[in-house]
């Protein structure tokens, strides 16, 4: 039982470490623009270490760029003037979410593209056996035998 | 037919994959560096504190009509130690102003390597709490930007100005311009 209370206890402590907050600034008074700056802080990517986004990112830089979202939106900046600004300095690299155009749109498309060709092939190789299986019916036949 | 098949096909998607590839290891070397779309753009304005002369400002229109460099730097910045040489060469040859960025960095800390190493900039300007940085779209230490008398940034150098860059990249673009018949 006493075993049971310690695992518990250690495994809390390693699930502890995943809810520390980065970002220790106190929230946007209105909880409406509170909640598009959490968002948009998870949208955005740190510039230094790229593979975080600005709210995670313990990083001088990325603690900036959380001010400038913070204080665009008590300016009263729509959510894409923010993306756009931040996209028009340091372009769309910023964005977690790349935005829809001519240079994403092979990124976009790419996992449907590949959807279709191995949807392609699998129907050639089913429609292949069943050709198979329908001219040579008396060699399956024996096999069923066996 | 399908004889053919066999062969294009699987064919057909081995040229594809090479040519991927191929593009993937080409731009494997830049991958982790940030594209600025600010190239081509007018330089956005500033008006900061003059870290030499406590009391001024140091502003983006006192270079207007003029070539020159603005380098975002730091004492904290362990590569721009690299890179002061090149620049104090820069300043020796006289081409173009430099206005230094000291970036996030205590104003104390800023002087004090300047005096210890040498002070390579025309103006140098107090980037305290890295407004100006993220207007250009700074991302690390040092950062360059060659600004033409247009104000228009014509060229960004992300790390070290190396003096093959300044020779082959930058000086070419001012002598285009600058130099006419040369």
């Amino acid at each position: 039982m006493s075993r049971g209370v310690v695992f518990a206890a250690t495994l809390s402590l390693f699930l502890a470490g995943v809810a520390w907050a980065v970002d220790t600034t106190p929230p946007i008074p209105d909880p409406a623009l509170q909640e598009r700056y959490v968002t948009l802080t998870h949208e955005l990517r740190c510039v230094q270490c790229q593979n975080e986004a600005i709210a995670d990112s313990p990083v001088e830089i990325a603690a900036q760029l959380r001010r400038e979202v913070r204080e665009s939106l008590i300016a009263g900046q729509s959510d894409d003037e923010i993306r756009e600004t931040m996209v028009s300095r340091y372009s769309e690299f910023i964005l977690f979410k790349p935005r829809w155009s001519a240079k994403t749109a092979l990124l976009w498309l790419a996992p449907a593209l590949m959807l279709l060709v191995g949807a392609f092939i699998a129907l050639r190789v089913v429609g292949r056996r069943r050709q198979l299986l329908e001219t040579d019916d008396s060699v399956v036949d024996e096999d069923g035998d066996g | 037919m399908s004889r053919l098949n066999k062969f294009i096909l699987p064919l057909g998607g081995f040229a594809l994959l090479a040519v991927l590839l191929a593009v993937g290891l080409k731009q494997a070397p830049e991958k982790g560096i940030i594209k600025s779309p600010l190239v081509g753009k007018l330089a956005p304005a500033y008006s900061l504190p003059d870290l030499m002369q406590p009391g001024a400002v140091v502003a983006s229109d006192d270079l207007k009509g003029k070539w020159h460099v603005v380098n975002v730097w730091g004492s904290w910045c362990f590569a721009c130690r690299d890179e002061h040489p090149m620049l104090l060469a820069i300043q020796q040859e006289g081409v173009v102003p430099i206005v230094g960025i000291d970036w996030n960095d205590e104003e104390a800390a800023g002087r004090e390597w300047l005096a210890k190493l040498g002070n390579p900039y025309a103006r140098v300007a107090v980037d305290r709490e890295g407004r100006t940085a993220i207007h250009y779209g700074v991302t690390a230490a040092p950062e360059s930007f060659l600004i033409n008398p247009q104000g228009v940034i014509v060229k960004k150098v992300t790390g070290v100005i190396t003096p093959k860059i300044w020779r082959d990249e930058m000086l070419p673009l001012i002598r285009g311009v600058a130099g006419g018949g040369q």
